[in-house]
């Protein structure tokens, strides 16, 4: 009897272990499809990409997108000016240009934020100091905040900071969003607090202290928010196509965008940019991907 | 004993005051940012709801007309309760549909839990505009998946529904893509949240004869309880600010049944040319924001 | 060596900012009162030398969005004047934006193509343009096509684009289909017109019950291609958009409601806020819709990227195009393209952009700057070079030049022109999701014409 019912059970949690699978496997697809359907609309002709009916599979595959990509625009490959002097590389595809100023900006707005982050958060976390309440609220608030709501006053500030139309005019604001210093203290918290103090009763200062007792244990949470903002500030649409507007100092998204005709959508061309824009941030997620996972989870959880 | 008190409070003050100087040290590099580039702006959009800001003149100092006219838009309300509709659907869908698949994956083998858990993340990952692009081809009027599958394939439309141009279906249409390109994050945090869980006390749990959705919300359930409310801070400020979205597909329309107040405000500012009403705008949805921020935080402290 | 890595950023950081920090919105803004930089300006009023470099940024038109062409243009300038101009390209989608943040952060472009709808009503109209009155003496003001010229001018008389190049829009029908339909017959080939408008509505009938699908969108997702849905709603029953004088919007007008009803009764026609112009060429293109009515020359000679060749669709069916329905002479709507010049204070450089207007304008040079757009040259001669034969040999824009002389009155300079575009999409996503016609469309007329008083 007992074991009857001991069978029954495993085999109704088989079945529902089964259905789960499969209603996962169903969602899974649905995720992964736009992607799919962009690296396989890369690859496609102008008359399967144009087609009434679907065309799951390229019939013919055609590298001609990608080199309509490559030479509608054309740029220097590196540019910059020293006492009045402009120093310009060879001139190169554009696509390939925005593609590097697309991993500066991701890059730099990645460790500047790490460390500012991983500082502030730090203090917040494990110091009691006047106007901390005060200051976390402040960061909580702007955090809420819309970005567009400030992208006029924004715009006007990096006018006349002479930083309009740079790519570093994209980075500040990145550095600037109190996202990380958020992230950074709910993983800061998660140290024991012992730990900071017998570090500072041995003597040592409060910079050591950070870098050598706080810094390698919150690693974990600083790898999470190191992809946090390459992933964000690669995707960070608006604020570059507000603040950016010379080709060469373009990001790889609003590039593709300003290759678009005049009336008709050039779809093959549209889909070949969007491979060579994600492909590198995948690569780099599924690299890091286990830090990512680790750090993030020890941040939230213990928060 | 009164001097005693004092004395303590004297060397805690001391010692505050030296935490205070270096803590406002670390706190420096990161605080010159977010004064910079996003407290500055933030101080500046306040100061412009009161004025009627457009291009091409001076500001004229209007006082509060800008919020009284604000009330009296019924476009503005129309966003209003979409932005409320978008936020009250999304983010108890967002937190139970990632923790239905965090669950159901976790319980997968090592290999599958982690490629599903990268699936679910790509939409994240593969940035907006590239996505949203296909969604759009997805529910395309005349030759969009949806309809062909709808009707081609299962039948059950009898004529092609155009499901961005309804106003019936297009805000439905804008959540579904928002919670695909937001569960990535949840899902993660489920899973290890799930792996976290004493396993000791489930165990117990079974031996006294609990069954598993005994076992799931009696144990498991109230110690992901701070991964829950960070999900809930997390995807309810991510719904707030969804912007691009709207931008790429509808543009609000049609009708304004997808007007929501991110976008408002830029149809304003950039469209109309009414800097100091979009920014009395965003004053509002800002206020907004940080009250129901406020409460979640409250609400996750008291637990 | 990591601390050391660590400690070089936080450096290079301090640095930046320190590089910054001089010029803080508040010291700029009062550092502008002082003599010194005002001096230099008023110095060189005397005597103007134009500037070495300027910008320009372009829209997508014609082949002006093509970096090989404009560059070799460019580089003829150059050698020509010893001008050098930095080029940007925008497209539509964006583009608006991208000038309206350039403008707010002081960073506009000098030189700036686009049609007066753009540089006369809306920047010339906020008082950010130059007047190129000067640059027209009476042999240009009698070469150039007077329509053209005076859609120009703003109302207080100032000129604000320098034009170049022409075209109508008009519209465009899946002709292999047409022809299996048997709904020819509705239309004169030879002339590109529909015999009457109810010879319209029964050829889309037609067409509709041949192909048991929608046969043309109103496209009313966003203001792209807003030029077609106007001028067929403005013809069907003889409404106008504006008054005459360019004052006030009118399509609130009984003409108007009565067209967009007949819109509304037809099968074959569905509104469509899902879609905008390009989209709804997209659709045509690959043989879903067998009429656009976002169309033009530029479309016609296309060799679409389907590559079955210019007047074809993706699916090789024959394109016909075609005048708007009307009971009277279509009124087409004119698109007109040129130069405008921003007032950024800087008259060294308006003196070098005014050198560039004349030699893209009115030079021997003007027949490659045509050439480039792919429209119509606005003259038939500059400073006596012929440009009646640009076009000489290409059959389709011969036969092209019987839609010219439909071109009708140039209303998009009226004032509030950006908020009345979006004020007409918006009304037609109204209209198409069951709101009352009358009541839509006097609603947002209304705002249009609240937005023209200023």
């Amino acid at each position: 009897m007992k074991k009857n019912t001991l069978e029954a059970a495993q085999v109704r949690s088989r079945i529902y272990y089964i259905g789960s699978f499969l209603a996962v496997g169903i969602f899974a697809f649905l995720f992964a499809f736009p992607l799919y359907w962009i690296i396989t609309g890369a690859f496609k002709t102008g008359q399967d990409i144009n087609s009434a009916t679907p065309v799951w599979w390229p019939s013919e595959w055609t590298m001609d997108n990608f080199e309509r990509l490559m030479s509608k625009r054309s740029a220097p490959v590196f540019d910059f000016t020293i006492f009045g002097y402009t120093i310009a590389g060879p001139t190169v595809p554009a696509a390939f240009r925005w593609l590097l100023n697309t991993v500066f900006m991701a890059v730099v707005s990645m460790l500047i934020t790490c460390l500012t982050a991983a500082m502030a958060g730090y203090v917040l976390a494990k110091k009691r100091f006047w106007g901390r309440t005060i200051l976390f609220s402040l960061i909580v608030c702007a955090m809420a905040l819309p970005k567009q709501v400030i992208l006029i006053p924004l715009l006007r500030e990096m006018n006349s900071l002479g930083l309009y139309d740079n790519i570093w005019a994209v980075i500040f604001p990145i550095v600037g969003w109190p996202f990380g210093v958020f992230l950074m203290k709910q993983f800061s918290e998660g140290i024991p607090t012992e730990m900071v103090e017998a570090s500072r009763i041995d003597g040592a200062s409060e910079w050591r202290t950070f870098t050598d007792v706080m810094f390698p244990m919150i690693k974990p949470g600083v790898g999470a928010l190191a992809i946090f903002t390459f992933i964000n500030s690669w995707n960070d649409y608006f604020m570059q196509l507000i603040m950016l507007t010379s080709s060469k100092n373009l990001t790889i998204s609003l590039g593709i965008a300003t290759m678009q005709g005049e009336a008709s959508t050039d779809y093959g061309l549209l889909m070949a940019g969007s491979a060579l824009a994600s492909v590198p941030i995948i690569i780099v997620f599924l690299i890091f991907q286990k830090y990512f996972t680790k750090g993030i989870t020890m941040g939230a959880v213990k928060g | 004993m009164p001097n005693k008190t004092v004395s303590i409070h004297k060397r805690s003050r001391r010692l505050m005051a030296r935490e205070t100087v270096s803590s406002y040290l670390f706190l420096a590099p990161f605080m010159v940012f977010f004064v910079m580039f996003v407290l500055y702006p933030m101080i500046m959009c306040v100061y412009t709801s009161f004025f009627d800001a457009t291009m091409g003149r001076d500001d004229i100092f209007v006082g509060f007309d800008n919020y009284v006219e604000l009330f009296n838009d019924s476009v503005f309300r129309k966003a209003l309760l979409n932005t409320l509709i978008i936020v009250l659907v999304s983010v108890p869908v967002t937190c139970a549909f990632s923790l239905w698949i965090a669950s159901a994956i976790s319980k997968m083998p090592v290999a599958a839990t982690s490629a599903f858990r990268c699936i679910f993340y790509l939409p994240v990952v593969t940035g907006s505009v590239a996505v949203t692009m296909v969604w759009r081809w997805m529910f395309n009027n005349y030759y969009g998946i949806f309809n062909y599958i709808g009707k081609d394939v299962l039948g059950v439309l009898d004529k092609n529904i155009n499901w961005l141009g309804d106003s019936r279906y297009a805000l439905g249409c804008i959540i579904l893509i928002l919670l695909t390109t937001s569960v990535g994050q949840p899902i993660v945090l489920y899973v290890s949240a799930l792996d976290n869980v004493d396993k000791s006390l489930v165990e117990a749990a079974e031996v006294d004869g609990a069954n598993a959705m005994q076992a799931f919300w009696r144990i498991k359930w109230p110690q992901m309880m701070p991964t829950t409310l960070y999900i809930l801070v997390i995807t309810t400020i991510n719904s707030f600010q969804c912007f691009a979205l709207i931008q790429l597909l509808t543009s609000g329309g049609p009708n304004h049944s997808t007007m929501t107040i991110m976008y408002y405000i830029y149809y304003n500012a950039f469209k109309l040319y009414r800097y100091g009403y979009g920014n009395a705008m965003g004053v509002i949805l800002a206020i907004i924001i940080a009250i129901l921020s406020a409460i979640q935080f409250r609400a996750g402290q008291e637990r | 060596m990591k601390r050391l890595t660590t400690l070089l950023i936080a450096m290079a950081m301090v640095l930046s900012l320190a590089a910054c920090t001089p010029s803080s919105p508040e010291e700029t803004e009062s550092s502008n009162t002082p003599t010194p930089s005002t001096a230099a300006t008023e110095a060189t009023d005397d005597m103007v030398t134009a500037a070495t470099e300027i910008t320009l940024w372009t829209y997508p038109i014609g082949n002006w969005g093509t970096q090989d062409t404009v560059d070799a243009l460019m580089a003829d300038f150059e050698a020509a004047t010893g001008i050098k101009v930095t080029v940007e390209y925008l497209n539509y989608t964006d583009g608006d934006d991208k000038v309206n943040t350039a403008i707010e952060a002081g960073a506009a472009p000098d030189l700036i193509m686009e049609g007066p709808e753009r540089l006369v009503a809306n920047w010339g109209d906020k008082g950010l343009m130059v007047d190129l009155s000067d640059l027209l003496d009476d042999t240009d003001i009698a070469e150039i096509n007077a329509a053209a010229l005076t859609a120009c001018y703003s109302t207080d008389g100032a000129c604000y684009e320098y034009p170049v190049v022409m075209t109508a829009h008009c519209m465009a029908i899946n002709k292999t289909v047409f022809e299996a339909a048997g709904a020819m017959g509705y239309l004169n080939e030879e002339t590109h017109t529909w015999n009457s408008v109810e010879d319209f509505v029964a050829a889309i009938q037609a067409v509709y019950e041949y192909t048991g699908s929608t046969v043309g969108a109103i496209y009313c997702g966003g203001q792209g291609g807003d030029q077609g849905t106007r001028a067929l709603v403005n013809n069907l029953c003889g409404g106008t958009f504006t008054n005459a004088e360019h004052t006030a919007y009118t399509w609130d007008s009984a003409e108007n409601i009565e067209a967009l009803e007949l819109l509304l009764s037809m099968d074959g026609i569905d509104f469509d806020a899902s879609i905008v112009g390009g989209d709804e060429i997209q659709l045509f293109y690959n043989g879903t819709l067998k009429v656009a009515f976002c169309w033009n020359i530029a479309q016609q000679l296309d060799p679409n990227t389907a590559g079955t060749g210019a007047g074809m669709t993706g699916t090789g069916d024959e394109i016909l195009f075609m005048a708007f329905p009307s009971d009277d002479t279509p009124q087409l709507c004119g698109g007109i393209w040129g130069f405008g010049i921003f007032d950024n204070g800087d008259d060294a450089k308006i003196e070098a952009a005014k050198t560039f207007i004349k030699y893209m304008c009115d030079s021997e040079a003007t027949a490659d700057a045509v050439t480039a757009a792919n429209y119509f040259a606005v003259r038939d001669t500059a400073e006596g070079t012929d440009l009646s034969g640009i076009w000489a040999d290409n059959e389709i824009m011969n036969e092209y030049n019987v839609l010219m002389p439909m071109l009708g009155d140039y209303y998009q300079v009226t004032s509030g022109w950006a908020e009345a575009r979006t004020a007409w999409w918006n009304m037609l996503q109204a209209v198409g999701s069951g709101t009352d016609v009358t009541a839509a469309v006097a609603d947002y007329a209304a705002q249009a014409n609240a937005a023209a008083a200023g």
